[in-house]
């Protein structure tokens, strides 16, 4: 990102430098939703549907979207089932270990919010966003593998609206308001937040 | 074949310099997992010396759940246990519910059961090889398999609206009548489906690659499946003649005729193609109970919204495609349930990964787990 950030900047400050940025702003945003290598984190039931969506009937590759289980290797992560208070460090770690730009596809009521898990279970996290920034939600117990691709359309859409040059706000602040560390139902859950190392500020727009 | 190791530190290499046993953690987020499952495998090498199955990743605490719900509420929760045949599941818990309550169920209601549970064995199947055949290299097979499983899983939408998550075995019989013409397409695609199985197994266990791969591998032996309390395929690939639809008949079963594939030697091989052919024989007996259903109706009549039975306690089983699935409900009068339990067939097998694993190597850890096939759902509910 750095190399972005500082030819983003370059251009701006040239005259007709806009032009240019916005002509390689939608280049690189057409080629980002083009392909969006996604990193399954199945954890329960929804997983089956994320796999019923790579499979011939669905076909998840004509989108451009293929699952591969590394997070190195990925721009989204689809977090299709439960995420219980003992999964919740394993993706939030898997999370932190996309490289950027990075989004977030909740697929299924319990990612969205817990789902028929919401009231009376001990064990559940409600919803993914009580602890990661999540882009594109999908309802649904389980969504149908269309309404994943539709997901997945709509992340499109979401990256086609953003500019190269907010770049660095890909990078989340996780401490915002909004992002109510309470939902995740325990207090251990803000220290889990608590210990993620910070990644350094990307400041190297300043450089040039 | 197996190694013989021992757990001991620190471990002599050949040349006798001290090694130590590498602790490796797989998972709880591994493409082989198959699911949540985390693996402290100790290496010797590449050798597993020991291999500890850790769970609870996907504990949502479904049993603490059901105490607080109705006992009509408490399906949609048993759909989520075993979430490749939840069928199996809605039908456990229901048999478990009449027991107590002393329900009794339409024939047709029962037909239906046997038909929907056993086109669920074979879609809960093509997971299992599926997930193996991805397991050893051959993602070819799980394309086969998922063409099998999609027909079936368009068969269960038509008739309860949903994918994975059926909900459609309710207590007293099943929630709605199958609907116009279901029964031909359903003979249809059980007509198609063996010669599409026995495809896939000469595409998978006859090739050479798998045989090589799989036959030999995390050998269970028949007096430790029965000690171990293995069931289902992993049981009867090992040569356990048991199988609760023979041995302790329920519903329709003994009207129709099938046999139980039983495997020899306990191997990964067996456990994979015992499924395959397991997957065969239901297409017969959907088959036959396709013919011997006849019309009627299809819940129990009478039966109150708000379930109260007896304050006492009711055990039931069933054949799920994993092995025996048990539901024990207590009951105290009111109308929730005071106790549920769920003695899960997935989680008894997943603690022979241990004992299985010892002695082969990490890429064979991978294909043991895949061959016990466990669903994360099920094993910690
Ligand atoms: S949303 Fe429904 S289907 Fe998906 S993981 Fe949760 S309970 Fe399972």
């Amino acid at each position: 990102m750095a190399l972005v950030d500082s030819l983003t900047s370059a251009l701006e400050r040239i005259p007709g430098g806009g032009i240019i940025l916005t002509s390689m702003d939608a280049l690189a945003d057409w080629s980002r939703g083009q392909s969006l290598w996604a990193m399954p984190m199945g954890t329960a039931c929804c997983a089956m549907e994320l796999i019923a969506a790579s499979f011939s009937k669905f076909d998840f590759d004509r989108l451009g979207t293929f699952p591969r289980p590394d997070p190195r290797h990925t721009d989204v992560m689809i977090i299709a089932g439960t995420i219980t208070k003992k999964m919740q460090p394993a993706v939030r770690r898997l999370y932190d270990q996309m490289a950027e730009p990075k989004y977030v596809i909740a697929m299924g009521n319990c990612a969205v919010s817990g789902g028929i898990f919401y009231y009376d279970t001990y064990s559940v996290v409600r919803g993914a966003d009580a602890f990661m920034p999540v882009d594109v939600y999908i309802s649904g117990c389980p969504p149908r593998p269309e309404a994943l691709q539709d997901g997945v359309l709509q992340l499109r859409e979401l990256i086609r609206t953003r500019s190269l040059t907010d770049a660095p706000t890909y990078e989340r602040d996780l401490t915002q308001p909004g992002l109510d560390a309470a939902r995740a139902g325990s207090t251990d859950a803000e220290t889990l937040i608590g210990d993620v190392p910070e990644r350094p500020a990307s400041g190297a727009g300043e450089s040039l | 074949m197996p190694v013989e190791v021992e757990s001991k530190r620190p471990v002599i290499d050949e040349l006798g310099r001290e090694v130590d046993e590498l602790v490796v953690n797989i998972g709880p987020s591994h493409p082989s997992t198959h699911g949540v499952c985390r693996i402290i495998a100790h290496l010797d090498g590449e050798i597993v010396v020991k291999a500890e199955p850790v769970i609870g990743y996907l504990h949502r605490g479904i049993e603490k759940m059901a105490e607080n719900r109705t006992y009509l509420q408490v399906v949609p929760l048993t759909d989520r246990l075993d979430y490749v045949g939840s069928m199996y599941a809605n039908w456990a818990y229901c048999r478990a519910v009449e027991r107590l309550a002393d329900i009794r169920v339409p024939e047709r209601a029962e037909y239906i059961r046997v038909i929907v549970c056993e086109l669920q064995r074979i879609a809960s199947h093509m997971m299992g090889v599926g997930a193996s055949g991805a397991d050893t290299g051959a993602a070819t097979v799980f394309i086969y398999a998922f063409e099998v499983r999609e027909r079936i899983v368009e068969l269960f939408e038509e008739l309860c609206g949903a994918r994975l998550t059926y909900n459609y075995v309710r207590p007293g019989g099943v929630s709605a009548d199958l609907p116009d013409g279901w029964i031909e397409r359903c003979r249809e695609v059980v007509r198609w489906a063996p010669d599409r199985l026995l495809e896939l197994d000469r595409l998978f266990f006859g090739n050479y690659i798998a045989a090589e791969r799989m036959k030999g591998i995390g050998v269970l032996s028949q007096s430790d499946a029965i000690a171990w309390g293995a069931s289902g395929p992993t049981a009867r690939a090992s040569g356990v003649t048991f199988d609760i639809r023979k041995n302790d008949p329920y519903s329709v079963y003994p009207r129709i005729d099938f046999r139980v594939p039983v495997g020899e030697n306990g191997d990964c091989f067996d456990r994979g193609r015992v499924k395959v052919l397991e997957a065969i024989e239901s297409c017969r007996i959907v088959d036959q109970a396709l013919e011997q259903i006849q019309p009627g109706p299809v819940a129990a009549e009478g039966l109150p919204r708000l379930l109260r039975p007896r304050a006492g306690d009711a055990y039931d089983h069933i054949e799920s495609a994993r092995g025996s699935l048990g539901v024990y409900l207590v009951s105290d009068g009111s109308p929730r349930p005071f106790r549920m339990h769920v003695r899960s067939p997935a989680f008894c097998n997943l603690q022979l990964l241990g004992l299985l694993a010892r002695g082969h190597t990490v890429s064979d850890l991978v294909v043991i787990l895949g061959s016990l096939d466990p669903v994360f759902g099920e094993v910690d509910r």
